[in-house]
């Protein structure tokens, strides 16, 4: 059974049909980019499978559950235990330090472990800036701030949206093999980008244009890619 | 970390890292709980101040004999005044009247304790001095100018005893004499400026009776209706004294402090008004502000009770913060406004302190409930993709 499962999933806004049709599946420990242009529905499908939003029509299966008819509560319920987010704009609070902004993510799961923060903090390279605030960390330091606190809760899936958009070139790298590095210890997951070069580091991409999924490309070299990363690693 | 800790640290750190915007509304809420406090305040230490000031007007009961059987003397008095709170006796004057004759002149003197008058009768103005020992006597404006008494000036008070004999030699045998030095001239604008006040031994000594007064003037810090109350509890348990309240000035008394007490409740009615207002507008303005933080914390889960926990305990925190500052400078302007307008200090209200942070905590999160719900509207979908 597939982690997460889009059966003929739409979405319409009046005339506009933002998601046309949509049906995909994500298996446990994939690698999936959604890639498109503007304009052509990943957002749309992102907040759909992060519990933010609801299809007009079509079943969203995740762990074998149908969310697509769940109510406004649950969904956070399911978003808050299942999904961790990473947003391009990194959206962090910005009177909290890093290490805080982490435990925010823990303080609504469960039970806030400045520990175990610490350890997401390192995981990511960042146990030297804990305490620092937001505004006294690079784009690319908060970006990992934000992958940190995605993680913390060991959700199923890592959902990021444009991960890289607002990093530049050695701080996109440095993200990237971040994500490698969360799919060798098994994570799934899915990144929503327009960046074709960020999409080709998946283990495969589902093309999206006008709403529909027009494309599905498997990346061959991705297991090649990934024990050459692993040998930098080492 | 216990949830309750984290929780208390991310209210606190908001408030603490986000000062400007937060002093605002701390400012608000501070000052209108000055305000409240202060007012507060001086509501209840009104009538304890303004009876204080009606207190210049002078006496507000008069003890009178019952009956003309029953003279007031010494013991009935004290009698009577065992029925009013030491505390509240302003002061006590007992006045003897008798006729003599000054220059050959009748006159009427008023005997009486000149502390006492003095406390009772604090508006008299007198040139030069009360008499302060037997053998002054204080004249009032109207028989000085008519006699061309000044301060300084002798005179000769002769008391003529009542006698059953016509004899004119006899009845000129028995007038009894006394010298007096003019210590003071009275001006009241009133009756008494037609007297000659002597202290009570004097005419004592004249008349040779001793602890008989015709009527006692009291001054007595109280409401209309305590005066009442006191009133009939001294005809209930002294008979011998018929004791008055002096309506005109205890009615007065009653009617400037019933709208002075209705004018401070209604100014703090609308002070509190606008401290709400003020509150939920900045509020309003950090909930818009926070807009992003707040669809983050819905993303990473937070529950729309979660987000209100969180809001609420910001403003909350904050009333309690600006209620405590607010009591304790409320009390500084209490203090001032005491000193300016009664020229007396306030006394210390203790249980203001807590009802201030009380109602400030109450008042700020009634203005947090409109912001609080715009919080929870926020939908992070929208928000945090910025549109």
């Amino acid at each position: 059974m597939s982690l997460l499962e889009l059966k003929h999933v739409s979405k319409i806004y009046g005339d506009l049909h933002a998601l046309d049709d949509v049906s995909m599946k994500v298996d446990t420990g994939e690698w999936v980019a959604i890639m498109g242009p503007s304009g052509s529905g990943k957002s749309t499908m992102m907040n759909i499978i992060g519990c933010m939003d609801k299809p007009s029509l079509g079943e969203v299966l995740l762990d074998g559950v149908d969310i697509s008819k769940e109510s406004s509560k649950n969904l956070t319920d399911i978003r808050r235990d299942k999904i961790g987010l990473i947003f391009q704009q990194f959206h962090l609070i910005n009177y909290l330090t890093a290490l805080e902004n982490v435990m925010v993510a823990q303080y609504y799961h469960s039970m806030p472990d400045e520990k175990e923060a610490m350890e997401a903090l390192a995981r990511v390279g960042l146990a030297d800036r804990a305490k620092h605030l937001p505004s006294q960390l690079s784009g690319g330091e908060q970006q990992r701030v934000c992958i940190a606190r995605a993680l913390i809760n060991y959700p199923e899936i890592i959902l990021a949206d444009e991960p890289t958009g607002n990093l530049d070139e050695a701080n996109e790298n440095i993200v990237l093999d971040v994500f490698r590095q969360l799919h060798r210890d098994g994570s799934t997951l899915i990144v929503v980008t327009h960046d074709p070069e960020v999409a080709e580091v998946a283990g495969r991409t589902v093309v999206l244009r006008n709403g529909r999924l027009t494309e599905e490309i498997i990346n061959e070299n991705f297991e090649q890619q990934m024990a050459e990363f692993a040998k930098g690693a080492k | 970390m216990t949830k309750r800790k984290m929780y208390f640290r991310m209210i606190t750190t908001s408030l603490m890292r986000r000062r400007s915007r937060m002093l605002v509304a701390l400012l608000a809420i501070a000052v209108g709980a000055t305000i409240l406090s202060g007012l507060v305040t001086i509501y209840y230490d009104v009538p304890r101040q303004m009876g204080a000031q009606f207190r210049n007007y002078g006496a507000n009961m008069i003890l009178l004999p019952a009956s003309s059987d029953t003279p007031l003397n010494e013991d009935t008095l004290d009698r009577a005044l065992t029925h009013i709170s030491e505390s509240k006796l302003v002061g006590v004057a007992p006045y003897r009247y008798e006729n003599v004759t000054i220059n050959e002149l009748p006159v009427r003197v008023a005997a009486t304790d000149m502390e006492g008058a003095k406390k009772t009768s604090p508006y008299w103005q007198v040139s030069g001095e009360w008499p302060s020992k037997p053998g002054e006597v204080m004249v009032g404006k109207n028989k000085a100018s008519g006699m061309a008494f000044r301060v300084g000036d002798t005179l000769e008070i002769v008391y003529t005893p009542e006698t059953e004999s016509d004899d004119p030699q006899v009845i000129a045998d028995s007038r009894i004499r006394k010298t007096f030095t003019v210590s003071g001239i009275l001006d009241t604008g009133g009756s008494e400026e037609d007297y000659f006040f002597i202290p009570l031994e004097d005419i004592e000594e004249l008349t040779g009776v001793k602890g008989v007064y015709d009527v006692a003037e009291l001054s007595i810090s109280a409401t209309q209706t305590e005066l009442t109350s006191m009133s009939d509890a001294i005809r209930t348990n002294v008979p011998e004294v018929s004791a008055r309240a002096v309506k005109r000035v205890a009615q007065s008394e009653t009617t400037v402090l019933t709208k002075l007490q209705a004018l401070v409740f209604l100014v703090t009615v609308v002070v509190l008004l606008l401290t709400m207002i003020c509150v939920a507008t900045t509020m309003m303005a950090v909930a818009t502000e926070r807009r992003k933080e707040i669809a983050l914390r819905k993303a990473l889960g937070a529950s729309n009770r979660n987000i209100i926990r969180e809001f609420m305990g910001e403003g909350l925190l904050l009333g309690g913060i600006g209620g405590i500052i607010g009591s304790g400078l409320g009390f500084a302007f209490a203090q001032i406004v005491s000193m300016k307008v009664f020229n007396s200090s306030i006394e210390f209200q203790p249980l203001i302190l807590p009802a201030t942070i009380i109602i400030s905590v109450i008042v700020t999160g009634l203005a947090c409930l409109l912001p609080v719900r715009s919080a929870t509207e926020v939908e992070p979908a929208i928000v945090l993709k910025g549109e």
